[in-house]
């Protein structure tokens, strides 16, 4: 069958590892090398790829919970949506979680993803308590802060290369109150976009959306859109119903005039200063999980997201240098998305570290790679890294130069006998 | 919040999963039976703590025979509704040349679901209440050269259920035959199945709750499958003989 990540890009040939418990599946581990997790198909790039997965969304079940601590117990195979559904009626929300609700739960610890409140809560990990990983030979290791510590930190943000993630017991936060309340500031240039960032960082969460094909003087202009859960008010929670992309649309939708356009138009639409509002839990979080198979707008030959952080004190300069590049090229994308991180944690691989991150969606087309390639330079230059749950590209020397644990994580692969055992496209492209 | 059972035989299948799932749903109570009952404890706390509906999980062996009276005997409470999910699809190839697999597929797929279904039959039929749903199968409709044996023990079983239904109408005791067509589950991810044709598991539970609650005789999971089944039930055998269905 052929299997693709959230971008479309690349898409292999590949074949199911299914099994039916843990004494089938670590008898499929003995035998099928390698082999890489597959969990619902939301990284962007190919680190869920490889010939031979294991689909892991069918171990979807609720385990334990704990409503004095708020420590749930579940199947790596559930989807935060479930755990939405299952707990928000009762005032339980996640502690941490990305701009999709539709991830398994085992994949959000593999990319120890992130989300709004990065600068307080941190990443998912981070709200970890313990976690049950299969190794390659089948035998299963309770990996904690205390219990196999090494591991633990290997895990979360592993990208599925230290084992199965087969169970996660994580903290849910109290929240009072199925609504947010949302402040949204128009800034005129990215120096105020910075601005107000600190300014208001004791929201616990903060992002803005950068129009990445503004000039001059206008150059980082954004809409810097701040919440917090409404102290009263109803916990009710049914998803929204989901719109259907019907097919790939035509590459002209996307040329740079419509794309600036867009973003014109979406910028005036904000009232200038501050605005508030108040918005459920989907539209504040969630808003492209309302188009069920947005990726399609980029068209039938796939597109990468971009996403890039840099050490706060170099961020203005590196971030000014990236939008002057992607200005002139006139490569712009709808969603350009601007955030500032609090400080890393202690995971090899995790993506975050104090400064800003960008992300951009570029559709594939002749000439992205190369334009790719320098903005690698340019966050190389300024210290910086790329997201490994975004990347389809980047090169083994641009990993090296981002990640200085990965010598660590790999010797750690290979101590424990997993080097041979999990690899996907992107872990043999970069070497891990 | 209802405090009746519904009783789940083979429940390690996917869809029998997601009907389960979708009867907790509405607050039924779930015993799940099936051979391997690691995998139920499991299902069992999500069911718990999902739904917060009781549940039991017992062992179930469907080519155990002589234990179907004892098993039901012992079953308390006893359900309202039963949920039979069992079934082995073989291998074609292998099973044409050997009857101890011709033998095992009938066994599974029919005898199996017939001794323990005339079990509770007598006491729905004593109790004038309750509802059946059996998994037969489109491959039961018409036989084929790429799974005749299971297609068979499949025509058993829906003939079989056809009858019991006849039986049990008098008695207020619904029988739901359940065809499936293709639903995409653990066994066949990596087929490519067309999409248009392939019910998710969760798609099949809702149709077969949907069906329980207006007792239905007979349902497919997806409509089209109705329409498909007509098409090839009526076809001349001298076209359908050239096919490689």
């Amino acid at each position: 069958m052929q299997l693709t990540g959230w971008g479309r890009y690349p898409i292999i040939e590949a074949s199911p590892v299914t099994f039916q418990d843990h004494r089938s599946l670590a008898a499929r581990l003995a035998e099928t090398k390698p082999l890489i997790p597959y969990g619902n198909g939301r990284s962007y790039g190919d680190s869920a790829l490889s010939s031979r997965f294991v689909p892991m969304r069918s171990r979807d079940r609720l385990l334990a919970f704990d409503p004095d601590s708020g420590l749930l117990t579940c199947e790596a195979g559930v989807l935060l949506s479930e755990i939405i559904e299952t707990f928000l009626p009762s005032g339980w929300f996640l502690k941490v979680t990305p701009g999709t609700r539709l991830i398994t739960v085992g994949g959000a610890v593999a990319a120890d993803v992130h989300g709004k409140n990065h600068h307080q809560a941190g990443c998912f990990g981070d709200t970890v308590e313990s976690l049950l990983l299969m190794l390659a030979d089948g035998r299963i290791r309770r990996c904690s802060r205390k219990e196999n510590p090494e591991l633990f930190h290997a895990t979360c943000g592993g990208m599925g290369l230290t084992g199965v993630i087969l169970q996660v017991e994580f903290y849910l936060q109290p929240v009072p109150s199925a609504i947010i309340e949302q402040a949204t500031i128009k800034t005129r240039n990215l120096k105020e976009t910075f601005e107000a960032f600190e300014k208001y960082a004791d929201w616990p969460y903060s992002v803005a959306w950068i129009d990445c094909l503004a000039r001059g003087a206008a150059l980082g202009r954004s809409l810097l859109m701040l919440g917090r859960f409404a102290p009263i008010g109803e916990l009710d929670y049914a998803p929204r119903r989901t719109k259907t992309i019907p097919c790939n649309f035509p590459g002209f939708l996307l040329k740079s005039y419509s794309v600036r356009a867009f973003n014109s138009v979406y910028y005036a639409r904000a009232r200038s200063g501050i605005s508030l509002n108040f918005v459920d839990i989907d539209a504040f979080f969630y808003p492209l999980d309302a188009i069920s198979n947005w990726n399609r707008i980029y068209g039938g030959s796939g597109f990468v997201q971009y996403q890039f952080i840099l050490p706060k004190k170099h961020s203005y300069t590196g971030l000014e240098q990236v939008l002057r590049k992607i200005m002139k090229t006139g490569k712009g994308s709808f969603l350009a998305v601007l955030k500032l991180y609090g400080p890393a944690n202690d995971n090899y691989l995790s993506f975050p570290m104090e400064g800003y991150s960008l992300a951009l969606d570029f559709k594939i087309e002749p000439g992205l790679f190369a334009l790719l390639e320098q903005l690698d330079e340019i966050v190389l230059k300024h210290k910086g890294r790329l997201y490994l749950a975004k990347d389809a590209r980047m090169s083994r020397d641009t990993f090296e130069g981002g990640y200085p644990q990965a010598e660590a994580f790999r010797s750690l692969r290979t101590s424990l006998g997993l080097a041979g055992a999990f690899n996907s496209l992107q872990s043999q492209r970069l070497g891990l | 919040m209802t405090q009746e059972w519904i009783l789940v035989l083979g429940a390690g299948s996917d869809m029998a999963r997601a009907a389960a799932r979708r009867f907790a749903r509405a607050g039924y109570n779930i015993q799940q039976a099936s051979r391997n009952t690691e995998e139920l404890d499991i299902e069992a706390r999500h069911l718990q703590l999902k739904y917060g509906v009781q549940t039991q999980t017992l062992p179930f062996d469907a080519l155990e025979f002589d234990s179907h009276a004892a098993f039901y005997a012992e079953l308390e409470p006893k359900p309202i509704g039963i949920l039979l999910a069992f079934g082995a699809l073989g291998e074609q190839a292998r099973d044409q040349k050997d009857v101890s697999w011709i033998r095992k597929i009938i066994d599974t797929n029919y005898t199996g679901a017939a001794s323990i279904l005339e079990v509770i039959a007598a006491d729905f039929e004593r109790r004038k209440r309750g509802f059946i749903v059996g998994t037969s199968s489109v491959a039961g409709d018409r036989g084929r050269q790429s799974n005749y044996i299971y297609g068979s023990a499949k025509a058993g079983l829906s003939t079989y259920l056809a009858g019991l239904r006849h039986r049990l109408h008098g008695s207020g005791v619904n029988v739901l035959t359940v065809k499936p067509g293709f639903v995409a589950t653990k066994m066949t991810t990596g087929l490519d199945l067309p999409d248009k044709l392939t019910a998710g598991p969760q798609e099949a539970g809702e149709r077969i709750y949907r069906a329980v609650q207006k007792e239905k005789h007979l349902v497919y999971i997806r409509p089209i499958w109705r329409w498909i089944m007509l098409i090839i039930i009526h076809m001349p055998e001298f076209i359908f003989k050239r096919t490689k269905l």
